[in-house]
This record gives C-alpha cells, sequence and structure tokens, in this order.
C-alpha cells in the first residue's frame, strides 16, 4: 500500500487545499457613467470570515464589467425605468400612487435600499423592500399585494434600491429581533443542502475566485439585487436566485420570502456590509 | 415462432441483467475500511471508455465542473474547485479511488465539498423523488475508477 491508512493526514490535506485556495477577482475599480465611484471591495465587518470582499462585479469578464459601469449599456436600467412609472401611476382604492406619499424617489429614497431588510414591529419580523412596497400597497393605496416576482414587484424594487446606487450597505442587526434572525440566517447560510450536500459556504465561501465549469465563484454578496442576469435576459430578484442555488444543490427550496429566506437575506446582506449599493448589477 | 423466441430471448436477457443489479453492491451495504473498499461495487469489470464519458456528462458524474483533466483538452470549461486529476491513476490505488468516489469524506473528511456520489448521506431537504438514491449508479462508480486508473 503506497498510502498510509490515516485518515487524519488526507483531512489535513484537505484543510491545506481549503486554506491556499487563491482568490483571482480582477483588481480594477467601478466608475458608472465616469463619475460615480463605486465600493466595490472592502474589509469585512467584524465577525466575517472573509478578511476582505469583492462584489461580484470583480468576477466577471471585461464585457460584462462594461455593461454595469455604463448606465445607458445596462440593460437591468430598462427595469429601473419601468420602475419610475410605476411609482407614479395610481393604483387601489385610496386613488394614490407611491409618488402622492413619498413625492421625488431620488430625495425620499435615498439609502433606503442601503439599510433594508429592517425590523418591522407590526409584524415581529424582518421587512425587505418587496414587503415595504406590499405593505404600502394593501395599507394605504389599497391595491392588491405584488405576488412574488410578478407584477412591479421587481422594477419597483430595482428603482428604490437604483436611488441608494453607490451608497454602502449596513444593516441595523439592534433592532428587535433582528440578531436572532441573523443568526437564522447564518445557519442556512452553512446548512448543507441536497443529493450533491453543499451549503452557500461551499462555493461562495471555501472557493470563492475558482472556476466551476465555465462560472466563476463569486462572494455571493448580494448588493447588487435585483441584478440583470444575462443568461436569463432580465432582472432576477434575491429570493429567485436563492431558490435557483438551494435548487442546483438537488433539494426542495423555500418559499421566496419564508422564514428562512428572509433569514438568510439578512445574512447575507450584512456580509456585504460596506460594498455600495450596485442595483441593478449586471452578472453573467 | 420466431417472435416467441425473440421475447424469450429478451426475457431471458432482462433476467440476466436484474440478477447482476442484484449482486451490486447497496450504497448502505459498501464496507469501507479506513480509506479503501476493496470490493468491487459489481460483478462487472469497469468500462474506462465508458468512464470517460460519466466524467464529462453534466448529467452525470460532472466531474469537470470541479476537477481539471489534460486526457480532455477538447472540452472546453475545465473547473479548478478540485485538484487537477492528471495523474490520479499514479498518485492512487483503485480501492482509494473507488472510495473518494463513493463518499470523499470518508476519506478527506467532513469539510471537503466533494459530493458522495454512491452514498446514501446526503444533505438536507433532498428533492423528494431523489429521496434514498444516489447521485451514480454501482457500475458507474466502477467505470469510472477503471478511467481515472488509466491517468497516468
Amino acid at each position: 500500500m503506497h498510502f498510509t491508512n490515516n485518515k487524519t493526514l488526507f483531512t489535513l490535506i484537505g484543510i491545506a487545499l481549503c486554506v491556499t485556495a487563491s482568490a483571482t477577482p480582477v483588481d480594477e475599480v467601478l466608475v458608472i457613467d465616469e463619475e460615480l465611484e463605486m465600493t466595490t471591495r472592502v474589509q469585512a465587518v467584524e465577525g466575517h470570515p472573509i478578511s476582505e470582499i469583492y462584489s461580484g462585479w470583480h468576477y466577471r469578464t471585461p464585457e460584462t464589467r462594461a455593461l454595469e459601469a455604463d448606465s445607458f449599456a445596462n440593460p437591468g436600467m430598462l427595469g429601473v425605468e419601468q420602475g419610475e412609472e410605476i411609482w407614479h401611476t395610481v393604483e387601489g382604492s385610496e386613488g394614490k400612487s407611491c409618488a402622492s406619499c413619498h413625492d421625488d424617489a431620488a430625495v425620499s429614497m435615498k439609502g433606503v435600499g442601503a439599510n433594508y431588510p429592517k425590523w418591522d414591529e407590526k409584524t415581529q419580523r424582518p421587512k425587505n423592500i418587496e414587503a415595504q412596497i406590499n405593505s404600502c400597497r394593501v395599507e394605504n393605496m389599497g391595491a392588491e399585494p405584488y405576488k412574488f416576482d410578478k407584477g412591479g414587484q421587481k422594477p419597483l424594487t430595482a428603482y428604490i434600491k437604483n436611488q441608494s446606487l453607490g451608497m454602502p450597505v449596513e444593516l441595523d442587526l439592534s433592532e428587535g429581533e433582528m440578531q436572532s434572525w441573523w443568526e437564522k440566517g447564518k445557519e442556512t447560510y452553512y446548512l448543507r443542502t441536497g443529493q450533491l450536500n453543499l451549503s452557500c459556504a461551499s462555493c461562495h465561501e471555501q472557493n470563492h475566485g475558482k472556476h466551476i465549469r465555465a462560472d466563476h465563484l463569486s462572494q455571493g454578496n448580494v448588493n447588487g439585487f435585483p441584478t440583470y442576469r444575462l443568461k436569463q435576459n432580465k432582472l432576477i430578484s434575491l429570493h429567485n436566485r436563492f431558490r435557483g442555488c438551494i435548487r442546483d444543490t438537488r433539494a426542495e427550496f423555500p418559499d421566496a420570502f419564508s422564514d428562512v429566506l428572509m433569514g438568510l437575506e439578512v445574512y447575507t446582506t450584512w456580509r456585504g456590509t460596506g460594498l455600495s449599493v450596485e442595483t441593478p448589477a449586471v452578472r453573467q | 415462432m420466431e417472435i416467441r423466441f425473440l421475447s424469450c430471448a429478451v426475457f431471458v436477457c432482462s433476467a440476466a441483467y436484474f440478477t447482476f443489479a442484484q449482486a451490486d453492491t447497496a450504497p448502505g451495504d459498501v464496507e469501507i475500511n479506513a480509506i479503501s473498499i476493496d470490493k468491487p461495487l459489481t460483478d462487472v469489470a469497469g468500462d474506462p471508455a465508458n468512464g470517460k464519458k460519466i466524467f464529462i456528462n453534466r448529467k452525470q458524474g460532472n466531474c469537470l465542473a470541479c476537477h481539471a483533466n489534460s486526457d480532455m483538452k477538447d472540452q472546453l470549461f475545465h473547473g479548478e474547485v478540485g485538484p487537477s486529476l492528471d495523474g490520479a491513476g499514479t498518485r492512487w490505488q483503485e480501492d482509494h479511488l473507488r472510495t473518494i468516489l463513493v463518499n470523499a469524506k470518508a476519506v478527506f473528511g467532513d469539510q471537503t465539498v466533494m459530493p458522495g456520489f454512491y452514498s446514501l448521506e446526503v444533505g438536507a431537504d433532498v428533492r423528494k423523488d431523489l429521496i434514498g438514491k444516489t447521485i451514480l449508479q454501482a457500475q458507474d462508480i466502477e467505470d469510472l475508477v477503471a478511467y481515472l486508473s488509466t491517468l497516468k
């Protein structure tokens, strides 16, 4: 026998391979429309397992990166424009639009997308932009709530988040029970699922910077959602992507906005603390 | 008469196939001694040519997703998550290769991201139609062992 029957030895080799994993994000700066310099790499927040965090922008091809740097070429901006129209459209029994109460989104929504999800006293759970839009629709406009990814949910979310373009992501985990939702989200992040037995961390923490066949694995930061995905030719919401990743492990996947995925949104948003809001980011 | 003979022959063949399938070692019955599975999982010798196909096929082994392999330079994208498998047949013995394929955690420890291809030690919430099923079949493992052993 050429090899010692020592499991520990192989475990050590395995760990050594993980530790020496070389991240290869490109060393470039994202400047949008030659005027807005974005923070796409930053020292991680305290307690983060990775020391320097990168936006997924660094892992994409030069062509894809160029699309995001030019808001005229960015195909996601069409969704943002659609969101702006919705902002001014009256709907529901109360005869109101978003603008009726919030007026100019460039003023009233500036910074909002950088600080969500926030704790919601009424429902006693974290509220993301999509949930906030639905509360407004039901309680203030007398309109139907949007179903997941339907109606104007994606474009309006993109429009609202785009008002914080370039602002650093920062959550307030001291509000309500945000910390326990963060804990739940962390458990989900490290939970191995499906027949393939993989967690979020398996790819985006242990192996970011490497190729998995044609795909360059990023750190899985969520600062650019809703994101324009070239593969699908449309804006993709964060919960859609969560579900897609979990599905790819050959697992049953949770409902959008379920407790499991809301926890994961809180946790993954926190992991991207300090990165600029990039909505709508452009990815492969 | 000819038709009847043919259907008989088909019946005999499927019966034979059934017997072979029964002879496969079930995932729960595979004996791993330290990092070795000495006994092949089936009675049919591994077919390296088929093993190579399984290595490439995205719906089967999809080994290329994570491992580069100079033996298939015609394939466009080679992964980097795991080590290159150049020389795998020199570095590893068959009984070790078999263990790595069946359940890599038995060799590399729980932290490895490599799935167990013939193991029911799987993650949470497995897709309903895949419960109790392994990623690959016993013969696929033997074919892969045969193929990887040719990588010298």
